[in-house]
C-alpha cells in the first residue's frame, strides 16, 4: 500500500538552529502514528512539515501525487483546510464564538450553509460528549471540554489526516485520557490518520506505532529477534 | 504479591472450597496466568496450620477438594494488616537495564542503540496494555493503568538516561576499576 504522506531527507533550520537534519517518515491511510521525542528535538516542526503549515528548506512531502514543498502559500491553505484537521495543546477555539460556531466554522469557510454547517457541528458536538456546552464560549468551558471542542472542530470536516501537537498536555490525567479515548476513536471510525506529537509514553501508547525524533533526525527503533 | 493475604481478603466474605478459591482469584488476578491446584492447596495448608483459616465443613468422600473453608479472627486481623501497610516501592527494572548500560559503555557497544530498543519494547507493551484498557470494564482499566504509569515512569528513566550517556560514560571512563572490563575484573576488593 503507498503511504498516505512521505515525507523524505527533510530539513530545517532556524537561524543557527538546525531543526530538522535529514528527517523522513510515513503516514499510512486511517493509522495512528505518534512522533516522540524530548523537548526541542524537532517533533513540532516535523508536523508543521508534514502538514504544509512551514515550508522546510530541503526534502519533500509527499501527500497522494502532490509534493507539499511545491505547492503554492494558496493551494497548501486549501489543502489544510479541506483534507487536513489540527488540535493544539491550546488557544485554538475563536474566544468570540461559540462551541457550536467554532466547530462549524472550518465548513463554513468552505462554503456550506450556516444551517447546515450548524447541524453538522452538533452532531460531532454530540460524539465528543460536549453537546451541553455547545453555546458557551472557550473561555466558559473547563480545559477538557475545550480540547473535545477543539477534537471536534478537527474532525467535522471528515480530513484524511488530523495532525494533534501535544492534544493534552495542559490536562489532567483523567480529562486527557478521555479526550485521547474519543480522538482516537472517533479518527478510526472515519478512517481519519492521525499524527499525534506527545513526549508522553501514555500518549504515544494510543497510537499504533512510534516514530522517535531526536536531535532533528528520526529514528526507527524497532527491535527484530535474532 | 501475596497469595496467602488474597485468599484471606477472598474469604472475608464467606467460606469457600478450593476450587471456587481458585476460579475467584484467576478471574480477578490471575490474567493469562492461571494458579496451578498444587499451589492452591499449598497456601490453604499452610493458613491452615497458622490458624488463620478453619475447616468450616467437609463433604462425604475426602480428599482437599471436599473441604469448605473460612477465615479466623487472627485470619481477619492478619489480613487487615496486611491491607493498611505500604507496599516497598520496588525498582522493577532499573537494576537489569543498569546494568546493561554500563556494560554497553564500558564494552563499546551503543548504550544509545539498547535504551532506543528498550524504548520500544516498553511503548509496545504500553500500547497492548491500552488497548486492553480500552476494549475492558473499569476493574481492567484500573490495573492496566496501575502498569502503564509505571512503564511510563522506566521510560522516563530510559530518557534521561538516554540524555546524559556522554555524561555517564565520561564519568565511567574516569573510574580507573571500571575504565574497560579486564581492569574492572580485578578492581573491585
Amino acid at each position: 500500500m503507498t503511504p498516505l504522506l512521505t515525507a523524505t531527507g527533510l530539513r530545517k533550520v532556524y537561524g543557527p538552529t538546525v531543526a530538522l537534519d535529514d528527517a523522513g517518515m510515513t503516514v499510512d491511510s486511517g493509522e495512528i502514528v505518534a512522533v516522540m521525542g524530548p523537548s526541542g528535538s524537532g517533533k513540532s516542526t516535523l508536523l508543521h512539515c508534514l502538514a504544509g503549515v512551514v515550508r522546510p528548506d530541503g526534502g519533500s512531502v509527499g501527500y497522494g501525487d502532490r509534493d507539499l514543498t511545491t505547492l503554492s502559500d494558496r493551494e497548501l491553505s486549501a489543502l489544510r483546510r479541506t483534507e487536513f484537521g489540527f488540535v493544539f495543546q491550546f488557544g485554538q477555539l475563536v474566544p468570540e464564538l461559540t462551541g457550536l460556531e467554532n466547530v462549524a466554522l472550518p465548513l463554513r469557510l468552505n462554503g456550506a450553509r450556516r444551517r447546515a454547517a450548524q447541524r453538522q457541528a452538533a452532531a460531532w458536538l454530540d460524539r465528543l460528549e460536549v453537546a451541553d456546552v455547545a453555546q458557551k464560549r472557550p473561555g466558559e468551558v473547563s480545559g477538557g471540554q475545550g480540547q473535545r471542542i477543539a477534537v471536534a472542530r478537527a474532525l467535522v470536516t471528515e480530513p484524511k489526516v488530523i495532525f494533534a501537537d501535544e492534544p493534552t498536555g495542559a490536562l489532567d490525567s483523567l480529562n486527557g485520557e478521555k479526550v485521547l479515548r474519543l480522538l482516537t476513536t472517533a479518527a478510526r471510525q472515519s478512517g481519519a490518520a492521525v499524527v499525534l506529537v506527545t513526549h508522553e509514553p501514555r500518549v504515544a501508547a494510543y497510537a499504533d506505532r512510534e516514530v522517535i525524533v531526536r536531535d532533528g533526525r528520526t529514528r526507527t527503533t524497532e527491535w527484530v529477534a535474532g | 504479591m501475596s497469595l496467602g493475604h488474597t485468599f484471606l481478603g477472598l474469604l472475608e466474605g464467606q467460606p469457600r472450597h478450593g476450587y471456587d478459591l481458585k476460579r475467584t482469584y484467576d478471574e480477578q488476578f490471575g490474567h493469562d496466568r492461571p494458579l496451578p491446584y498444587g499451589q492452591v492447596y499449598a497456601t490453604l495448608s499452610r493458613l491452615l496450620k497458622n490458624g488463620l483459616v478453619e475447616v468450616d465443613s467437609v463433604e462425604p468422600g475426602g480428599g482437599p477438594e471436599r473441604k469448605r473453608y473460612a477465615i479466623t479472627e487472627a485470619g481477619v486481623t492478619d489480613v487487615a494488616r496486611w491491607l493498611g501497610r505500604p507496599e516497598r516501592p520496588e525498582p522493577y527494572l532499573q537494576s537489569v537495564l543498569y546494568t546493561k548500560v554500563v556494560l554497553a559503555l564500558l564494552t563499546g557497544r551503543s548504550a544509545a542503540d539498547l535504551l532506543d530498543v528498550q524504548r520500544s519494547e516498553h511503548l509496545r507493551l504500553m500500547r497492548e496494555l491500552t488497548r486492553r484498557k480500552l476494549d475492558g470494564d473499569l476493574a481492567d482499566q484500573l490495573i492496566c493503568d496501575h502498569a502503564l504509569f509505571h512503564l511510563e515512569a522506566d521510560l522516563r528513566w530510559l530518557e534521561l538516561t538516554s540524555a546524559r550517556l556522554d555524561e555517564f560514560a565520561a564519568t565511567l571512563s574516569a573510574t580507573p576499576s571500571a575504565s574497560s572490563p579486564s581492569s574492572s575484573a580485578g578492581g573491585s576488593p
